[in-house]
């Protein structure tokens, strides 16, 4: 077991490191050039000469790189070229709220998701099998911009019932609670699509293996069977795929948050992109990449407390 | 949407088990095929699927030629019309026909969403197979990489990538597969690793073979199966990353157009109440995404059938 988890929080550092490195390089291709977005259109060669030593970006790559990456470790992620002020004040802001939409929709998602792929496969085949499938289906297949977009048209433009848009309140956003709504539904509503489908496979899988038939001959009600025994085990995969779906559900909120305009992190991301806003965007993928290798990584751990046999891989 | 580019979907398959047929050759027999084609057509929905992504195919690059629209010059005195009798869907906020529009985005839409998908599969399937075949540190260093791309949410990259190059349709695709072919290589390399300890392969090496035999005609074709089930789903999923990708601002800049960007559009005109700027766009994006959903899910079926019959 601790051999497991050496390995594994070894595994998650090199990770980490990687994209640490990855996202240094993809960041210093991109054409705009920061100084010149700070300065603006009027600044003189001299000027854009000083920033950019006084920004160190004249150094050669891999230096800049150990100095960010100290930085780093120093939770110094750097000053926002856009706006006045650092990254990770930007982020600190920001991060709670992407956290709130994340793990809200996520937990929801899994409380839906979980009874539906029991009913699923219990009523395999019958109409409301179909039923259930086809609209999973339908919700899979859809955009996630083009579901939230539908559900401002239903619930905000026609039955006026919620806002369209996310609470904007810096200090407290479950001050405006029925702004929140929409976001979370939407993104629950595509994440629950994904894990009720696989859950239903893995409740099928399970109720054809042969303890099941065994415990059926020993008396067992199917209920019982059912609890106890299939839905234990048919959970298992279902913590890896939540911790494999992590970095996707982000990708949702990204999506999610601009399509309400949320103030989250997803967010902040997209408008740093268009202003080709170096620090920021670098921070946002550190810290999400590092969430996501957090995530599976307790995920890894979870199951290996679970299920015994996987301590040995 | 698929929360990830394959990678749900590689961990259901995994679960799924779906692993190559004893007997060492490479290429399957015929009555096999036959026999995955018939379940394959059984099912119902794979059939639908299969129909609507003919319709579509043929709805954006041969309606052309059948419903003719000009879409080269603006003509604001009819912007933003409803339908009419010369305008069945209705005017866009250029003045150009909405149908028209519509099989303009479809053809983008649709090349860019395929040629992603065979990409990513092609890069996906080598990597991953070498990687398995490999083993060892070489397998390690490679998987490592593989884990570090994957722990960046795809939409980032996407976004950040769609930042460096100016978007046009070939950088599109390679921008895509640059974030999908992770998911094919993951599947293949833990197909690789199940296949390299069959006697077939150990035989191959006895004999003398290469690795690059093993890999070429032994280890490849038997992943076909799978790869071919991941890469259907690989093709929704690009179709939902062009689309959002454009809605987000980053997609192909106009006059080029894709569904994605029209909804996007249409989505200003919410509150004016244009529906038919809205609805079509979107409705053609659900549609071809669900009907490449249905056939992977058809022929994941299908190949599990063939296998329990083994």
């Amino acid at each position: 077991m601790i051999g497991y988890l050496v390995r594994r929080v070894f595994q998650s550092l090199v990770v980490i490191i990687g994209v640490t490195i990855i996202t240094f390089i993809l960041l210093h291709l991109l054409p705009g050039n920061p100084v010149v977005a700070i300065l603006g259109p009027r600044a003189t060669h001299a000027d854009v000469v000083a920033l950019t030593n006084q920004l160190g970006l004249n150094k050669p790559l891999p230096q800049q790189y150990l100095i960010w990456l100290s930085n780093l470790a120093h939770l110094n992620l750097g000053y926002s070229y856009k706006q006045t002020e650092s990254v990770d004040a930007l982020l600190a802001a920001r991060l709670p709220n992407t956290l709130l939409l994340v793990g809200t929709s996520t937990v929801l998602a899994i409380l839906v998701a979980v009874p539906l792929g029991v009913l699923q496969s219990v009523r395999r085949n019958k109409p409301d099998d179909y039923v259930m499938t086809g609209l999973t289906f339908v919700f899979y297949s859809m955009p996630t911009f083009w579901l939230g977009i539908l559900l401002i048209i239903v619930f905000s433009a026609t039955l006026h019932w919620l806002p369209a848009e996310a609470p904007q309140a810096q200090n407290s956003l479950l001050s405006q609670v029925n702004g929140l709504v929409l976001p979370v539904v939407t993104l629950a509503l595509v994440t629950l699509a994904l894990f009720s489908r696989y859950m239903r496979s893995s409740m099928l899988e399970n109720l054809v293996q042969d303890y099941v038939r065994t415990a059926r001959a020993k008396g067992v009600s199917g209920r019982a069977v059912l609890f106890r025994h299939v839905l234990r085990n048919a959970l298992l995969p279902l913590l890896t795929l939540i911790g494999l779906s992590i970095p996707g559900i982000i990708s949702g909120a990204v999506v999610t948050e601009t399509v309400f305009n949320y103030p989250g992190m997803g967010y902040l991301f997209v408008q740093s992109a268009f202003g080709y806003d170096y620090p920021v965007l670098l921070g946002v993928t550190v810290v999400v990449a590092l969430a996501t290798v957090i995530g599976s990584l307790v995920a890894d751990i979870l199951y290996a407390v679970a299920d015994p046999r996987i301590r040995y891989v | 949407m698929s929360v990830g580019f394959g990678a749900g979907m590689t961990a259901a398959d995994s679960v799924a088990a779906t692993s190559a047929p004893e007997g060492g050759e490479g290429y399957e027999t015929g009555s096999v095929w036959r026999m995955i084609l018939a379940v394959f057509l059984e099912n119902r929905l794979a059939v639908v699927g299969i129909g609507l992504i003919v319709f579509f195919i043929l709805f954006s690059f041969a309606g052309p030629f059948i419903y003719h629209t000009q879409q080269t010059y603006t003509n604001l005195s009819i912007e933003n019309q409803g339908p009419s009798l010369h305008h069945l869907l209705g005017t866009d906020g250029d003045g150009y026909d909405n149908i028209g529009r519509l099989m303009l985005g479809g053809q983008t839409s649709l090349e860019v969403g395929l040629a992603a998908a065979i990409l990513a599969v092609f890069v996906g399937v080598i990597w991953g197979a070498a990687a398995g075949l490999a083993g060892g540190i070489i397998d390690a260093v490679m998987m490592r990489i593989v884990d570090t791309m994957l722990a960046i949410p795809f939409l980032l990259l996407l976004i950040l990538l769609g930042t460096i190059f100016t978007v046009s349709v070939p950088e599109l695709v390679m921008a895509i597969a640059f974030v999908a072919w992770l998911g094919p290589a993951r599947l293949v390399r833990g197909e690789t690793l199940s296949l390299r300890v069959r006697e077939y392969v150990q035989a191959v090496k006895v004999m003398g073979g290469s690795q690059r035999r093993v890999l070429l005609r032994h280890i490849i074709p038997n992943t076909v199966g799978t790869v071919v089930v991941n890469a259907t789903f690989q093709v929704a999923d690009a179709i939902i990353a062009v689309a959002t990708l454009s809605f987000l601002g980053f997609g192909i800049a106009p006059p080029a157009t894709n569904w994605g960007l029209q909804l996007s559009n249409g989505t200003d005109f919410v509150y004016a109440g244009y529906w038919w700027l809205i609805y079509p766009a979107g409705a053609c994006i659900v549609l071809t995404v669900m009907a490449f959903n249905f056939v992977g899910d058809a022929m994941r079926d299908a190949l599990e059938v063939r296998l329990q019959k083994r």
